[in-house]
This record gives structure tokens, sequence and C-alpha cells, in this order.
């Protein structure tokens, strides 16, 4: 008979276990169900603050860089030039900045309980999406008040999210891992997001870098997702789909290595959490 | 013999406890370390993770696999001071159905033990088979969150026990009855009384069926009652056939559950086998190591006019010291005692009470001179005092002893937890046949007959 469970030191890389993953779902389940009915329990507005977040941001930045820094656009009213952008990114900053704290704010799970610890940071990535949703049906709303209609492009929306998921995903794992080790990443976070959100194309357009080194632009797979959200929806530009490629692939870069980097080491979460 | 159901071998545990931090000594001595900090910090916590290094050293000099344990035994005595082996070169094997009690004194590696078998955390070296579906129990109520509710609460937590959501749905109403929360099933669990969080909690993991079951110290929450009743689950789920390793600091729950037990001593195993002997054993060291500070022990009450230092159970008739008393055995009870006080008449009216106490706290009988013989109308400065029990009537088990000495109607001197005391299966009734009812209660002496008594 062969061992049902091997426990030994495990030496080098190790893939994460799909099969495993897959008899987990349940606990996936209930944890993303957590997280999001825990997020708006006992607040006032609620699942409002789902709009308030992207709406407001878009609000501010309309004011400085649209009216007073007169920002190029594509050609499109800066708010909802903005705030397509702002859906992604704001899903994409949550994400990263959840699932990049779970871990330390799971300890008592980890330290309790066996579970591939991959579910945890993935969690967050999961649990954003509801607002996310609820955030692009208030984009859609704009849409119809700005007389704008979706181009056919629009089939690649859900690859386009997928995408997003992705590359937070991946993020998320990187910096969730370090952050067992080395809290100073939480410090990090809300710099790190902030200094990403201003090397991704929210407040101007792509078509401002210009055009030798837009694939390096693409390099950051938000860019991606952005342009890629803008030219679709909104039919800024045509659809970039070389910038694309570009993020996809280093988006799956990121996830492949952030999965590694995790697996190699959750070892030793449990003992130095 | 059949297969074993868990196989551990040489497993060893190294923790880092994190690198001391040394204190300053001037002010430009500190304000200079402030830029040296990051990279200190960055070393220590970098190192709180690697062994390999050093392992690997060690390992060049033993290089064949048999050699292991002496790799292990190598790596522990290098310098490193900031590494400890939580476990080392622990080896066991449990059959299906067995239930193993896993004792030994605090910070002895029980926990980190049943960690590595439940896959939290690697062990350093060695390794473990385990041909089954394990489900582990460091705590009641894991994954618990105040905000949802006690519904909410059940799926979540048994999905974090290694339970699928359709076993859980086919449950549901067991639990939900089992902890008595019925009413309460749509409120957050932050409203509920601190008891009835305890129950939902104990109530979900009641409702696992894994083949293997790793149960940590989860008794130690709650009252009585619902310890009670947590034993009471443990043992149907050791007589369902299920394997159980359970660990315990109540030896009485634990030689009650498990038929086998190993006893661990800062990380290794100190004894393995039957549990009333390694009890014993354990009981025999915690003994060793309490009764020579009977009179150092500064946990007491009272006004201090008199201490006690010393008690010893004694057999009648060689006087010799006794390490556990066998049911129905003669016993003395000798308690050494001194006064420091200078009044003319010190020790007049002195009264001694000795009351035993289940494991669990429930008490069983007392001992009390002015109950039985009168106060003691005065006493030396310093001596003895004799208690003779024929026929010890304590059921087979682990009783605690509380001491109260009373002198004049106030109390000179109490220790909540004197001594402990193993008691064996003995013949009580003298029939011939040791009697093993494990209850924690008391024999009393009594016949039964079939003729109806004769009138005097
Ligand atoms: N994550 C950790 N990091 C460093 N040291 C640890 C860690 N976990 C446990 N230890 C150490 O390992 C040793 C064994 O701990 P363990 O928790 O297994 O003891 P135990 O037998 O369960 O004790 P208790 O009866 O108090 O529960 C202790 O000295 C403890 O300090
Ligand atoms: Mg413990």
């Amino acid at each position: 008979m062969k061992p049902f469970v091997h426990i030994r030191p495990k030496k080098g890389w190790q893939a994460v276990d799909l099969g495993e993953l897959g008899q987990y779902r349940d606990l996936f389940y209930f944890l993303v169900t957590r997280d999001i009915k825990v997020k708006y329990k006992q607040t006032v507005l609620g699942g409002l603050w789902a709009i308030i977040q992207p709406f407001f941001s878009m609000v501010v930045f309309t004011l400085f860089f649209g009216k007073l820094a007169k920002m190029p656009s594509d050609g499109l009213p800066y708010p909802i030039f903005n705030f397509t952008a702002m859906v992604a990114w704001i899903y994409f900053a949550n994400a990263v900045t959840g699932s990049g704290n779970s871990l330390i704010g799971n300890t008592n799970l980890i330290s309790k309980v066996y579970f591939p610890r991959v579910i945890i940071p993935l969690t967050s990535v999961l649990a954003g999406l509801p607002d996310f949703l609820i955030a692009f049906a208030v984009l859609v709303g704009m849409m119809s008040y700005f007389h704008i209609y979706p181009t056919p492009m629009t089939l690649f929306v859900p690859f386009l999210i997928v995408l997003m998921m992705l590359t937070s995903g991946g993020v998320g794992m990187i910096l969730a891992a370090l952050n067992a080790k080395y809290r100073d990443i939480r410090y990090t976070i809300p710099f790190l997001v902030q200094l990403w959100m201003f090397a991704s194309p929210i407040v101007y357009p792509a078509s401002m870098v210009p055009e030798k080194y837009r694939l390096i632009y693409a390099l950051n797979p938000m860019t991606g997702v952005i342009e890629g959200f803008r030219s679709a929806l909104l039919g800024t530009v045509a659809f970039p789909a070389q910038m694309i490629l570009v993020s996809t692939t280093v988006s799956v870069i990121l996830f492949t290595v952030g999965m590694f980097y995790f697996r190699q080491v959750e070892r030793y979460f449990a003992d130095i959490i | 013999m059949s297969k074993p159901i868990i196989k551990v071998e040489n497993l060893s545990k190294r923790y880092r406890i994190g690198a001391k931090q040394e204190g300053y000594k001037t002010f430009r001595e500190a304000i200079m370390d402030g830029f040296k900090v990051p990279i200190r910090n960055f070393r220590r916590l970098r190192k709180l993770t690697r062994f390999d290094e050093e392992f690997a050293k060690h390992k060049e000099h033993s290089a064949r696999p048999t050699a292991l344990p002496h790799a292990v035994a190598a790596m522990a005595s290098s310098q490193s001071d900031d590494a400890i082996w939580a476990l080392k070169d622990v080896s066991f094997e449990v059959q299906p159905g067995e239930a193993l009690g896993i004792i030994g004194h605090n910070g002895a590696g029980k926990t980190t033990l049943l960690k590595i078998l439940s896959r939290i955390t690697e062990p350093t070296t060695g390794e473990a088979k385990i041909y089954g579906r394990v489900s582990s129990l460091l705590e009641v109520g894991t994954g618990f969150h105040p905000e949802l509710t006690g519904r909410e609460n059940i799926y979540l937590n048994g999905t974090i026990l290694g339970m699928r959501k359709a076993e859980i749905d086919r449950k549901f109403d067991e639990i939900v009855g089992f902890a008595e929360i019925e009413k309460f099933i749509d409120t957050p669990v932050k409203r509920y009384s601190s008891g009835m969080y305890v129950r939902l909690a104990f109530a979900v993991a009641a409702h696992l069926e894994p083949e293997i079951l790793l149960v940590d110290e989860v008794l130690a929450v709650g009252d009585v009652a619902f310890q009670k009743r947590c034993l009471g689950k443990m043992s149907d789920v050791a007589k369902e056939g299920r394997t159980v390793l359970f660990v315990s600091h109540n030896m009485a729950a634990v030689g009650g559950l498990c038929p086998g037990c190993i006893y661990l001593k800062e990380g290794c195993i100190k004894d393995f086998g039957p549990a009333n002997s390694v009890i014993l054993q354990y009981i025999g060291d915690f003994k060793s190591t309490k009764q020579i500070s009977l009179a150092e022990r500064t946990d007491r009450r009272g006004d201090g006019r008199v201490r006690v230092t010393g008690l010893r159970f004694l057999d009648t008739i060689t006087h010799r010291p006794i390490e556990s008393i066998i049911s129905g055995q003669d016993v003395y009870i000798e308690v050494t005692y001194e006064s420091y006080d200078s009044s003319p008449a010190p020790l007049n009216r002195v009264n001694i009470g000795l009351g035993f106490f289940t494991t669990l706290g429930q008490f069983v009988m007392v001992l009390n001179s002015e109950m039985a013989s009168r106060a003691f109308g005065s006493l030396p400065r310093e001596g003895r005092m004799y208690c003779r029990i024929p026929r010890f009537p304590l059921m087979p088990g682990v009783f605690h002893i509380k001491l109260t000495l009373v002198v004049r109607g106030a109390i000179a001197d109490q220790l909540e937890n004197v001594s402990v005391v193993n008691v064996d299966a003995g013949d009580f009734f003298g029939t011939g046949i040791p009697n093993d009812y494990r209850r924690q209660g008391v024999y009393v002496p009594h016949s039964w007959s079939a003729e109806t008594p004769s009138v005097y």
C-alpha cells in the first residue's frame, strides 16, 4: 500500500498540487464568502462602498488632471475615460493589498490547521470580484449616460478580467509570502500600489507614451488590462493586441513565479508567523 | 500484527526562537546602531528559516543516510544557541483503531508532534507515513469569525477542519442540536455567550469522521460539564474504531481513554507503552520535582504560623514511602510541618484536612482530623502527623490533594495542589479479583445477599 500522506522535509521547488486544491474547493468557497460577507458588516453604506471608492477617485482626478492639468483623454469625456481605468485599478489595488496582508490576517488558521496555503492569498483575489462587478455596472450606466457604445472587441472583456485577476494573484502571492517573513512589506504595499498607479495608464492615456516604448510600457500587466478595457468598451484606440500580448506574458510569468515562490516559503509559514 | 496506520521514523523538528537582542551601551552607539539595524534585522529574519547550511555541513561528516540521528545529535550540539529541538529523533508506530495518549511537561514537544503529523509544519529531518484521512483538532473553533452567524460559522469551521459541504449539509441539524443553540443559529457568534461559542465549536469538531483524529489539549477550555462531554465524545470516537492521538495533561482522561501512551520529555520519547505504567513514570518525575520544593512553595495561603513541608504515603507494615496506592490497601499519610511562631502555645487546637479531587477538579473525599478524631490539642513546634486509612477507598485513577491546616479556627497553611496521587486497581472488597472501575469515585464497604435480613 502506498502511503496516503508521506511527511518529510521537502527539498527544491514544488508545483502546486492541483488535485489537492480541488479537494479543498469547498473551503475555498467558504473563505471567499466569508471575506465578502464580513467586508461591509456593520457599515452604514454597505455595498455602496464598492461604488464610492472608484467614483470619488474619478471625481478628484477629473478635477485635477482633467480640468486643471488638461490631461489628454483619447478624445473622450475625462470622467468616463478615467472611471473605466478606475474600475480595474481599484480592484487590483484592493486585491493586492488584501492578499498581501492575507497570511498575517489568518495566522490562527495557518498555525492550527492544514490546507493548501495558497488558498489564502487567492481568496482575496476572488473576494474582490463582487465589488468589481458593481463598479462595472456603474461604468455601463455611465457609458449610456455619455452615449458611448461598446465595440465588438467587448468580447475580450472576460479575458481582460481574467488577466487582471491573474496579475493580482501573482503579485498578491509574492507579497503575501514576503510579508509572512518580513513585516516591512505591510508598510510597503500602500506605497507600492500608489507608485504602480502612476506607472499605469489611469490618469493619462497610454498614447502619451512614445510609440517605440509602448511595448516596454506594456510590461506592466495593468497597462494591457486598462488599455484593453478602454479600447474594447469605449473604442478609444484600435485594440492594442500587441500590448495585451506582452502584458499577458508578463502576467502569466508573475503568476507562475508567485506560485512557486509561495510554495517554496509556505513550508515554514506556520513556524514563523 | 496488522500494518501500522501511522509510522513515524526519526522525526526531528528544530525551531529558531529568535536571536537575542543586545542592549545599547552609549547614546552614540544607539545612534550608530540605528543604521545597522536593518542589516542585522534582515540577517536575523532570514536566519529564522535557514538551517540548510549548518545541516549540510554536518551531513558531510556522516555520509550514510543511516547516520541521520547522528547528524541530528551533531547539530544539536552545534553552537547556535537560539535554535531549539522541539522534537528529537522520535519514532513510533500506531496501529489502526488504537487510541494513543501523548503526555509530557509544558514545552515537551507534544503540540509540535501533532503539527507535523497534521502537516501544519514540516519536520526538519525524519519522516512519517500516514495511511488514512487525518483530522486535527489543535483548538476548537479555529477560523470562527465573530461577525458571521452560527450557521455560517458551522460551514466555515467544518470545511476548515476538512469536511465537505455536502457532509455538513447532512450533519447540520445534528450539529445544531448537539450544541443546543437552535434559537441563535442565525445570530452572529460575537453575540454568543462564551459557553455557547465553545459548545458550537465543539459540536462541529465532534462531527468529524476521519480515520485518524489528532487532538491537542482542547479540553483545557470550558467548564467541567463541557470537559466531560468532550471526553465522552472522544471515547465514542475511540470505540468506533478510529485511530486517536490524544494530547492531554489530564492523566485520568488519558488513562481512561488510551490503552497506550507516549511520554515526551524535552523532545524525546522518554517512555512508550501501556498507559498506566507510562503515566506512573510521568507522575513519578512530576512528584520528584514537586516534592523537593514543598517547603519552598510559595503558592500557599494562610497566616503562615505553621507550614507543611512534606507529605508522603507510607505502607502500614513496612513504613516505607509508596509511589502509588492500591485500592483497598491500608496506608498512612505522613504530614511534616514546622512552625516559626515563638508564642507560648503556638500549636493549640490544630485541625488538618486533606481534600481529594479528580483531575477534572471534582471533589471526591476528605480526610479531616477534627471530624475523625477531634482536633490535636497541642503539638510540638515541628514534627509529623499521621493519618491512617484502612482499605484505601479511591477507585483507580489520578487524584489531586488539597491541604488545609487550621490553628485555633484560622487558616494557617493552605496548598491547593499539595500532591498528586496515583491509585492502582486493587482488591478493595477482598474478593480476590482486582477491580478496575475507572470512574474516579470511591468504594463503599458493602455486601449483597438474597436473604431477608434478620431483626435483632
Ligand atoms: N513556532 C515556534 N517557533 C519557535 N519555537 C517554537 C515554536 N513552536 C514551539 N516552539 C518551541 O518548541 C518547544 C515545544 O513546544 P510544543 O508547543 O510542542 O510543547 P507542548 O509539549 O505542546 O507544550 P504544552 O504542554 O505547553 O502545550 C517549546 O520549547 C516551544 O517554545
Ligand atoms: Mg501544546
